[in-house]
């Protein structure tokens, strides 16, 4: 075997902590580079909620359209965007990377705690708001009409996007709390009781009893109110309210689930 | 006098009732590789993990290039790199974007990256397998990548757990030449855990050799195989006749005689000149010897004489230690049991490999 020849000692270089900034972008960038490497994790989230949407129109456009005196059309296409951002987050990756120690050989680096968790988060959000833009694209292809125009548009997108990365607060919560796959896998239970007890499929008024109840408490009720009305009313004081209701019910959320996420990175990152 | 790279002071660790590791003092010098030997579940790992600020002490101190482990993690995880127990990594970045991802989060400048990422693969040959995804890869290559990935930042003190667990011969020596070059050109202090006597007799300036989390003994592996003292002459025989203890005893300049399996240890402290003795005694006492070797002491038997066990890898470790150490004893072992049958001692004493 032949000695190795290292370069000479003239060219040490000194480790310091990069900040901040960098550390979040450094993580950040790393998620976003393995999003189009495992596919697997992004096509159906993209697949299912525009097969749903087609699908939902196509079976209840008529009788809920003609009953409620709505455009289905418009009134689904939010709740086809909630669908594909909802969830969708690299919490499994997490879990991998807690499972295999590749978490721990990022704990022994300077890197700050925070940006473990707030690098992935922003990859979430870049991937949340591209899954929704075709969603999008679908329903102007289907003939839905934005009332509010160009930017009643990119305010949809960016604030189911901002939806989406509240969301991830839980499965991360869980993914630090268990390092547990199938726990993470689990949480996705959450989706549904949060999307389908609300107003996913009639306006509110059409609801009954309980369902009407919980769907009064359900965040997910006034996030679609206002996504709806980006899409079906005009500029006016009832749409920016209805916005502004839909922004209040993602940060409530956010705060309960970023909350969570946080201390269970501060749980995961202290040395037992 | 260079302060030391590594300190401990009835540094302790416990797990619900159980100390991992019971009060362990070091010192060791800059520049110096250490072996850390012990069999599984000794503590080894749970002392590095300590050392480098994964765990956190239940008693005692721990300093690392002066830093308290406790109180100063941030300021010791900028000197130490770290390779543990399994290749920690990414599947799915390549090996490039692994090395360049952890150059980021230690704070070095573009180009420092670009220059260090060369630099670590001169040391690491990974070839033009860097550029291509993790999971393509052999446990080799990824182990020494995962030594690149702890190299990246230029550490003073690299702890490596377990480097070679799980490797086959040529890989393992790859790593050996990686770590006498990283001492010797670039005078890193090394921690080196391992469960293989070759490993830390081969690499180790000094060794400390841990069981059930005490450290039993220390120095340098000659130092410690003179402890021990004595030759020793290996018998696998057949059957074991209560008779060949009794024979052995009585020849002289036989010190120990030890019944190991098949095995007899036979303890002399002129092996070579026991050696014929030794073998005529076994043949008048109606043994059947299947080898007969002679050979100096080993770690494992320092190990044996301190701890009353032997050193115990894993099978499958065992295995692939096992086809290096059978292939070059081979010869002298069957030197040996000619030389029984015939009743005459090797010309020389077969060493440890």
């Amino acid at each position: 075997m032949t000695d190795l020849a290292l370069p000479p000692a003239t060219t040490r270089v000194t480790a310091r902590p990069a900040g901040f900034v960098v550390d979040l972008f450094s993580v950040a960038q790393r998620a976003v580079r393995q999003i189009p490497r495992e596919p697997a994790s992004v096509i159906p989230a993209l697949i299912v909620p525009i097969f749903f949407y087609v699908l939902n129109i196509g079976a209840l456009s008529k009788v809920t359209g003609a009953a409620a005196h709505i455009d289905f059309k418009s009134f689904e296409l939010p709740v086809a965007v909630v669908f594909a951002v909802t969830g969708v987050s690299r919490a499994s990756s997490l879990v991998t990377d807690i499972q295999n120690g590749y978490f721990d050989r990022l704990t022994i680096t300077p890197v700050r705690r925070l940006p473990l968790l707030l690098g992935l988060m922003m990859a979430d959000l870049a991937l949340v708001m591209a899954l929704a833009i075709p969603v999008l694209l679908v329903g102007l292809g289907l003939g839905v009409h934005f009332r509010t125009g160009v930017p009643g548009m990119v305010l949809f997108v960016v604030l189911s996007g901002i939806w989406g990365l509240v969301f991830t607060g839980l499965p991360y919560a869980i993914a630090l709390k268990t390092g547990n796959p199938g726990a993470v896998n689990a949480s996705f239970v959450l989706f549904f009781p949060i999307t389908f007890l609300s107003t996913t499929f009639v306006p509110k008024a059409a609801l009954e009893g309980w369902l009407r109840t919980v769907a009064t408490y359900n965040p997910m009720t006034y996030i679609l109110a206002g996504l709806r009305a980006l899409v079906s009313e005009p500029w006016s004081l009832s749409t920016v309210t209805a916005v502004g209701d839909a922004v209040l019910a993602v940060v409530a959320f956010g705060l309960v689930s970023i909350t969570l996420a946080l201390l269970a990175l501060r749980g995961r990152v202290r040395r037992p | 006098m260079e302060a030391p790279a590594i300190v401990t002071e009835d540094i302790g660790r416990l797990f619900d009732d159980y100390w991992a590791v019971d009060g362990v003092d070091l010192s060791i010098a800059p520049g110096e590789i250490y072996g850390f030997l012990g069999p599984n579940g000794a503590g080894k790992s749970t002392l590095v993990r300590m050392l480098c600020t994964l765990l956190r002490p239940s008693r005692g101190k721990g300093f690392v290039a002066g830093h308290d482990v406790a109180r100063q993690p941030e300021l010791v995880r900028l000197q130490i790199g770290v390779a543990l127990q399994d290749a920690a990594l990414d599947d799915r970045q390549t090996g490039r974007e692994l090395l360049d991802l952890q150059a980021r989060l230690y704070g070095l400048r573009r180009d420092e990256r670009l220059a260090r990422v060369a630099q670590v693969l001169t040391l690491v040959d990974i070839g033009s397998a860097i550029d291509r995804q993790i999971h393509t890869y052999s446990g080799g290559m990824k182990r020494r990548l995962d030594l690149a990935a702890a190299l990246i930042h230029d550490p003073q003190i690299l702890f490596l757990d377990e480097p070679t667990t799980g490797l086959d011969p040529e890989s393992r020596a790859a790593v050996w030449t990686e770590v006498r070059a990283l001492q010797r050109e670039r005078g890193t202090t090394i921690f080196l855990t391992t469960q293989y006597l070759e490993e830390a007799d081969e690499l180790a300036d000094r060794v400390g050799i841990i069981s059930r989390g005490h450290l039993v003994a220390e120095g340098s592996p000659d130092a410690l195989k003179k402890t021990v003292g004595t030759d020793v002459i290996v018998a696998r025989v057949s059957e074991m006749p209560a008779e060949a203890v009794t024979a052995l005893r009585a020849v002289p300049g036989v010190e120990e005689v030890v019944c190991r399996g098949d095995e007899l240890m036979i303890h002399a402290g002129d092996g070579a000149g026991a050696m014929s003795p030794v073998a005529l005694a076994l043949h008048a006492s109606g043994t059947r010897v299947l080898s007969l070797t002679l050979r100096t002491p080993t770690l494992d038997d320092v190990f044996l004489q301190l701890t009353g066990a032997h050193l115990e890898a894993d099978e499958a470790t065992t295995d692939a230690m096992a086809e290096t150490e059978a292939a070059e004893t081979e010869a002298a072992e069957t030197d040996a049991a000619d030389s029984a049958a015939a009743g005459v001692s090797p010309g020389s004493p077969g060493g440890p490999p």
